[in-house]
């Protein structure tokens, strides 16, 4: 069964771009090009997977995120951005996206995150791992749920190995696991990262205003 | 507000000098203007202060008018005794006067030199370069400002009050208050929407000069960079890996500019290695991707590392060729590592020749003089990593 998938974007060039680049086992059920016309579109679709960009008229990415997992849908979010800004990438994943691509990703890179991000997994650009190393270490504040608010160190190698430019098959090798397994502790850090109360997390996005 | 840049000018203008100021400079400046010494007229404010208290009212009405002189360097340090010295003297007088009746020791200014001297506080606040010299210096410049504010408002009721009690009209104030109160109230309703409109129009107005000057500084960015590079590319269409290289090198450069706060591009580690990866994707067009974990300072030891890392980026840019090299550099408490990799061809590690310096010399030999170690992982079809650990000194 192909994965049907929404693209939302604001430039229409980059929506058929894409279009053109996702592999057959994807069917592009349709597109949207701001915050109303999707929000509009999954009620009217109910695809399986967003592709959310994250700079948008009318509130962008987070506003979709919002008002779509806001009203108790189930629908999943991949976000794809231009912007590799900590202060975006951060608030999309807080906001409920299971992912987050940069849109330099090659088609067939993009394929393989649709999927995953379909059955239920978690998608993270090395950049992203990279920040929520950099956020989960820098952990002077006492934390309030220990649980939520650390990384074990199986995920700190595994965040590690997609920093350094891993894929998930490669890092289930360097690491004798099963690809299953890495994608289990991906999961594992996206819900720490959406869940964990540590008010550090968001100033500390605030405060790094990187690319 | 400047005065006239030649000193030599037929009618130079007052000015308040800050050499050898004791108040406010205006003595200073008047004497030099006067071509006489600053004693002569010092003595003149505080005798004509003694009687009838007129020194203050002359010296706050010049020091109200006469513009500050600009001054460089670090202000010189007040003479605080002679200050001092005057002040007694024109006490002394003072205390003579109203000993021996002779004068009424300008009592009856006081309460308009009061006035005048919360007046001058308030017009000092309101003057934009002053208050930007007195709030320069840091959050509690504002409150002390606030302060100061207070302060002249409270000098000039004080005075008004004084006057009153002065001319023995205090107690009939109360009506004429009232009257003036009504009054200046209607006219205050009268005014204010005509003010408020006034006020939002002027926000208004520098709200839209500020966005027009923002605009205007965006403009010449994209025009010198964004627009320069596109008509680049037009003209190297036909060179696909040159189109790429300035698409990439605009783009980081774009990123920079809208992003990256200011810094120092070899202050911290992790500046350095962005900036050596950008200066490695220009000179042979293959993407570098980047991501760095925590900072620190850059040292000695750590830029020989950082040579090493960029020699493997050198080394898989031209020969790997892969279509990206990823760079991961990590900053722990204990130690620094900095991984090169990419999914070339990678090659027979044991099959380099000796004399090859690339690999034996720049990186594992670079990292080891220095302490560190460096480990390179490949085999033929299997890509490319180099590790390059460093323990941080511990002092």
């Amino acid at each position: 069964m192909s994965t049907r998938v929404l693209i939302v974007d604001d430039h229409r060039l980059f929506r058929s771009g894409v279009r053109a680049e996702l592999g057959d086992s994807i069917e592009v059920v349709g597109e949207a090009e701001d915050v109303e016309s999707a929000i509009k579109k999954i009620a009217e679709l109910q695809p399986d997977v967003v592709l959310l960009d994250v700079h948008m008229p009318g509130g962008g990415g987070q506003e979709v995120l919002r008002r779509v997992l806001g009203s108790g849908s189930q629908v999943r979010f991949l976000a794809l951005s231009v912007s590799d800004a900590a202060e975006d990438v951060i608030g999309v994943i807080r906001g409920g996206a299971r992912g987050y691509v940069t849109k330099t990703i090659s088609g067939n890179e993009l394929t393989d995150a649709i999927r995953r991000v379909a059955d239920g997994d978690a998608v993270f650009s090395p950049r992203l791992a990279g920040f929520v190393l950099d956020a989960f270490a820098s952990s002077e504040a006492p934390s309030i749920d220990p649980e939520l608010d650390s990384l074990t160190q199986r995920e700190r190698e595994v965040l590690r190995l997609i920093a350094r430019g891993y894929a998930y098959k490669e890092i289930a090798k360097e690491l004798f696991i099963s690809v299953k397994t890495v994608e289990t502790h991906v999961s594992s850090v996206l819900r720490k990262l959406q869940l964990s109360n540590r008010h550090e997390l968001s100033r500390w996005a605030t405060a790094r205003r990187l690319v | 507000m400047a005065p006239p840049p030649a000193a030599e000018a037929a009618f130079p203008r007052l000015t308040r000098p800050r050499e050898g100021q004791l108040v406010a400079g205006v003595a200073q400046g008047t004497a030099q203007q006067l071509k006489l010494d600053p004693v002569v007229i010092r003595l003149a404010f505080v005798l004509l202060t003694a009687v009838q208290g007129l020194g203050v009212v002359v010296y706050a009405a010049l020091w109200l008018f006469t513009p500050r002189r600009p001054h460089e360097g670090p202000p010189p340090v007040r003479d605080w005794s002679q200050a001092v010295a005057f002040g007694a003297i024109g006490l002394a007088l003072m205390a003579f006067g109203w000993l021996t009746g002779t004068a009424s020791g300008g009592i009856g200014t006081w309460p308009i030199a009061v006035i005048g001297i919360g007046a001058l506080i308030l017009w000092q606040q309101a003057d934009p370069a002053s208050r930007k010299r007195w709030t320069s210096g840091a959050v509690k410049g504002v409150r002390q400002n606030r302060i100061r504010g207070l302060f002249g408002a409270g000098l000039v009721v004080v005075g008004a009050l004084g006057f009153l009690a002065q001319e023995g009209e205090l107690a009939q104030a109360g009506p004429g208050l009232l009257f003036t109160a009504v009054v200046v109230g209607g006219l205050v309703v009268i005014a204010a929407p005509w003010l408020a409109g006034l006020w939002k129009e002027l926000q208004l107005e520098r709200r839209e000069r500020i966005r027009q000057e923002e605009r205007a500084e965006v403009a010449a960015h994209v025009h010198d960079s964004v627009l320069h590079t596109l008509t680049l590319i037009q003209r190297n269409a036909h060179d696909q890996r040159e189109v790429q290289r300035l698409a990439r090198a605009q783009e980081r450069e774009l990123r920079n500019w809208l992003y990256q706060p200011k810094q120092d591009a070899d202050a911290t580690l992790a500046a350095a290695v962005r900036r050596v990866a950008a200066e490695e994707e220009d000179a042979h067009g293959v993407p570098i991707e980047i991501v760095c974990v925590g900072d620190c300072e850059l040292d000695a030891r750590l830029s020989a590392m950082l040579q090493a890392a960029r020699q493997a980026m050198v080394n898989a840019a031209k020969y790997s060729e892969a279509s990206v090299v990823s760079v991961y550099a990590e900053v722990e408490p204990e130690e620094v590592t900095i991984f090169v990799r990419d999914r070339g061809k990678g090659f027979d590690l044991d099959g380099v020749p000796e004399d090859r310096m690339g690999i034996r010399g720049s990186i594992l030999g670079r990292m080891e003089r220095h302490g560190g170690t460096a480990r390179v992982r490949t085999g033929p079809g299997e890509g490319t990593e180099v590790m390059l650990t460093m323990k941080m000194e511990t002092s």
